[in-house]
């Protein structure tokens, strides 16, 4: 009985998720301290441990990582690319804002994903939202609806998922489920 | 390097007016929400990035709220879309096509 309760709690401890949730909680305590000092940066620790330990069987987000070495790579690469995407849409927007003739085409559109964990279905939705002319508007299952300021390209579903969500999706799909 | 933080925040201001002229200008309610995401994010965090030119001691501060900037802006405009689209907001055409919607 007594060895049960302990192999269940010991199972229930996920350790992969408390290192990740404390590698994540620490840098985020090191940007609000803002300083290098040794007994904060002591304090952090501590309290990264102590938060990651308390959280971690609720945090089943960290499961859709996949853990890699490169991962931290491949996050910089999309990160580099979602803002680059996002500088476009602005000067996109402000283009057509600006003009006279106010040129849009808008529809919404559905695009399809091959992106099983809701935190990648989250990041693309997001990342959607951002970029040139589009709105995520809903997600169901593997379907995103889209408003799309200027849809003249084509309104069918290959085509919208291949001028949409194609570049970010292959490379959400190398760092997460 | 005074000169460019304001630089960087007459930029972002610029792009916080656009996105405003955008809710003005656009036709129905999903246009104006892509006009104030995108335009607001940019400028948002053009504005961060100025400050952090100005105040460097500041920069740990303002990264993380460019990052939640960056996270909670687009779930907003979605979610207001998706009410949206559930009301039954029909989005607005150049040209009425048959089809759904």
């Amino acid at each position: 009985m007594t060895s049960n309760t302990v192999s269940s709690s010991v199972s229930s401890f996920n350790g992969a998720r408390f290192l990740w949730a404390t590698l994540l909680i620490y840098p985020l305590w090191l940007l609000m301290v803002g300083s290098f000092d040794p007994a904060e940066m002591l304090v952090g620790v501590l309290v990264a441990l102590l938060t990651a330990g308390l959280s971690q069987k609720h945090l089943h987000v960290l499961d859709d990582f996949k853990w890699h070495p490169l991962m931290p790579l491949y996050l910089l690469i999309y990160f580099g690319i979602f803002l680059w995407a996002l500088l476009r849409a602005n000067l996109d927007v402000a283009g057509r804002v600006l003009s006279p003739r106010l040129p849009i085409n808008p529809a919404i559109v559905e695009v399809e994903t091959q992106l099983q964990s809701d935190l990648a279905k989250l990041f693309l939705a997001n990342s959607i939202t951002l970029t040139p002319g589009t709105l995520t508007i809903d997600v169901i299952d593997q379907r995103l609806q889209v408003h799309w300021i200027d849809s003249a390209a084509g309104q069918d579903m290959q085509h919208a998922t291949a001028s949409i969500a194609a570049q970010f999706e292959y490379h959400l799909s190398k760092f997460m489920k | 390097m005074q000169i460019l933080g304001a630089v960087f925040i007459l930029i972002g201001a610029s792009f916080l007016f656009l996105g405003a002229l955008g809710l003005i200008r656009m036709p129905d309610v999903y246009n104006r929400i892509q006009a104030g995401t995108k335009a607001t994010t940019l400028g948002a965090l053009s504005v961060l990035l100025g400050v952090a030119i100005y105040h460097p001691l500041w920069w740990s501060k303002l990264l993380i709220i460019a990052l939640f900037i960056l996270l909670t802006s687009p779930v907003a405009s979605s979610t207001l879309a998706r009410a949206a689209y559930k009301v039954g907001l029909t989005p607005y055409r150049i040209e009425p096509t048959e089809g759904k919607h």
